[in-house]
């Protein structure tokens, strides 16, 4: 990774990494070593002085039922989010790698919600589900099944999922496209000429060729669900009903600025900053591999 | 394409009517939210609301454009316009900058600082939210662009990009260009600048997707409603109790935060999926 041919300067190469690195260090180490900090303290009730605890704002976490709930929460929705945006546009790329005529009509059409912000996702989801004047709501009334997110914690975690995962299908839609494509013809065609169906080609040819991308993908779904969808949340439930969509980046949020419960927050964001920590190895981990192929 | 394995006739019929059953499945949350914004608040509260778009496509825009919630809408998409191209634009100038001194030159601490770096791909804003609000709060960059736009600005995939590019530059280059007198901001201007165009222009579609996109970093900082950007606006004016602002501008409203980076996204398809395929390796 070295150059052979550099420049030699005195003083201009710490000239140009200093505007990143002076950015990098106000918004990025400041905070998150304050952070690390503010988890070993909690406030007096005046907010006057703040008493050293050691370790023993993680305690409580660990031991609040609420905060474990959080993590099954987090669990739960990522899984979903991840299983249903991935197989719905797997399934739409092994149409799109299928058609010859007006592939590019067709990707045009599927690759826009990329550009929606999660909390407008959130905003027309929640808009189609309204319990009184939402379409769908009123559709679901119509075949007997009542509809108020508000109330029902199950629905409402299956209308932040929702949201939530199509906004990523667009994502997955290119990636698995794109992964498609780079396998060879070649291949399909013997087996196609041997009289293997199309299912069976799928699941002993196609779907083992694409598993890097697939496991790529699985990592980035992970993490979108974890850290991209507050947006969603906090549009759609606010976290509620009961905690029963509070995942662990609305928990910082809500305990921090609404609950004012700063040093459980900051504990929150050292545990945030140490999953996060882990995914990223993990991502680089299996970026590493594809490079290698 | 695969033309052997292409069955003709009624199978290629049935691919092309489950695309277009998928397409409608996705399209279909904004026809909803289209229609809706063409009708009146008394046809969409008495269910179900119609299904076609109506006549009042012009009142509902011009409400939520000139009048909106707390603040008049084309107020709010101006901030996201300037927040959105200040990320960007800080951004690809820092990255550009940090990636060509970490490539082109031998200092000290030159590791040391490209780990620091790379360590910020570990803190997203949502993680270390609450800290990085008192930074802000107490450096006095609250309900200001300068607080919208800085802490946003770092960015380990950009700088990582642009090192990756200037990697696969000839030495020979850097060499003839040395021979020739070019001194180092020569060199940069001259050759790197306009060779890394097209890396610049697919980072551009995607850094300006997530600025516009920031939610909850403007909900926190900007409580002056005329520092309020459009994605988090639209949060301020959705019904809670005494609500005043109506289903139809909502939804206007809506639609126009999503046209700019939609625009952009299909504009530029062809640049915007090369870079998120490279900017993801």
């Amino acid at each position: 990774m070295e150059k052979r041919v550099v420049f030699n300067n005195r003083w201009l190469p710490y000239l140009l990494v200093a505007p990143q690195l002076l950015v990098t260090f106000v918004f990025f180490f400041w905070p998150a070593g304050q952070a690390i900090y503010q988890s070993a303290f909690i406030p007096d009730p005046f907010g006057l002085k703040t008493q050293f605890v050691g370790l023993g704002n993680f305690e409580y976490l660990f031991g609040n039922r609420y905060y474990l709930e959080s993590f099954s929460t987090t669990a739960i929705f990522s899984v979903l989010v991840t299983v249903s945006s991935m197989s719905f546009a797997l399934w739409l790329a092994v149409l799109a790698d299928r058609v010859i005529k007006g592939s590019s009509a067709y990707r045009t059409l599927l690759i826009w919600p990329y550009a929606v912000a999660p909390a407008i996702a959130g905003v027309l989801w929640l808009f189609m589900f309204n319990p009184f004047t939402g379409i769908i709501a009123w559709m679901l009334f119509q075949v007997g099944y009542v509809w108020n997110h508000n109330l029902d914690g199950g629905q409402a975690m299956a209308l932040v999922v929702a949201a939530s995962a199509w906004k990523q299908i667009s994502y997955n839609f290119l990636f698995f496209l794109a992964g498609l494509q780079a396998i060879p013809k070649s291949v399909i065609e013997a087996a196609a000429i041997d009289g293997a169906s199309f299912w069976r080609r799928f699941w002993t040819i196609i779907f083992p060729l694409l598993s890097p991308t697939t496991f790529f993908l699985l990592v980035v779904n992970v993490i979108y669900a974890f850290f991209d969808t507050f947006g969603v949340i906090h549009t759609i439930t606010q976290g509620g009903p009961q905690q029963s969509t509070t995942i662990l980046v609305y928990k910082v949020f809500a305990d921090g600025f609404v609950g004012q419960d700063l040093g459980s927050s900051a504990a929150q964001s050292v545990v945030l900053l140490v999953l996060v920590g882990i995914l990223t190895v993990v991502q680089f981990r299996f970026i590493e591999r594809r490079v290698h192929y | 394409m695969s033309g052997m394995v292409e069955k003709r006739g009624y199978g290629t019929w049935l691919t092309h009517a489950a695309l277009i059953v998928g397409i409608a499945i996705i399209c279909f949350p904004i026809w909803i939210a289209f229609v809706a914004s063409t009708v009146t608040q008394e046809e969409l509260i008495r269910p179900p609301m119609p299904l076609l778009p109506g006549p009042h496509f012009f009142d509902n825009y011009l409400e939520a454009l000139l009048t909106g919630g707390v603040a008049p809408v084309w107020q709010m998409l101006l901030n996201s316009l300037v927040m959105a191209l200040g990320i960007t634009i800080g951004k690809i100038i820092i990255s550009l900058l940090s990636a060509y001194a970490i490539v082109y030159f031998k200092f000290r601490f030159r590791m040391l600082f490209f780990w620091l770096i790379f360590m910020t791909l570990m803190l997203p804003v949502e993680v270390r939210i609450v800290p990085t609000y008192e930074v802000v709060a107490s450096l006095g960059l609250l309900n200001s662009y300068t607080g919208l736009i800085l802490p946003l600005i770092a960015s380990a995939t950009a700088t990582f990009l642009f090192r990756q590019l200037f990697m696969t530059i000839p030495d020979e280059l850097t060499e003839a260009a040395r021979v020739d007198g070019a001194g180092p901001v020569r060199f940069f201007i001259d050759i790197l600048l306009p060779m890394s165009r097209t890396n610049i222009a697919a980072l551009f579609v995607i850094l300006f997707i997530y600025g516009w996109n920031q939610y909850l970093w403007p909900l926190l900082i900007t409580t002056d409603p005329s520092m309020n950007t459009v994605i988090m606006g639209i949060k301020q004016m959705l019904p809670t109790g005494d609500q005043t602002v109506e289903w139809p501008v909502i939804m206007a409203t809506a639609m126009l935060a999503m046209l700019p980076p939609v625009l952009v996204v299909v504009g530029m398809q062809k640049l915007f999926v090369k870079g998120l395929v490279e900017s993801e390796k």
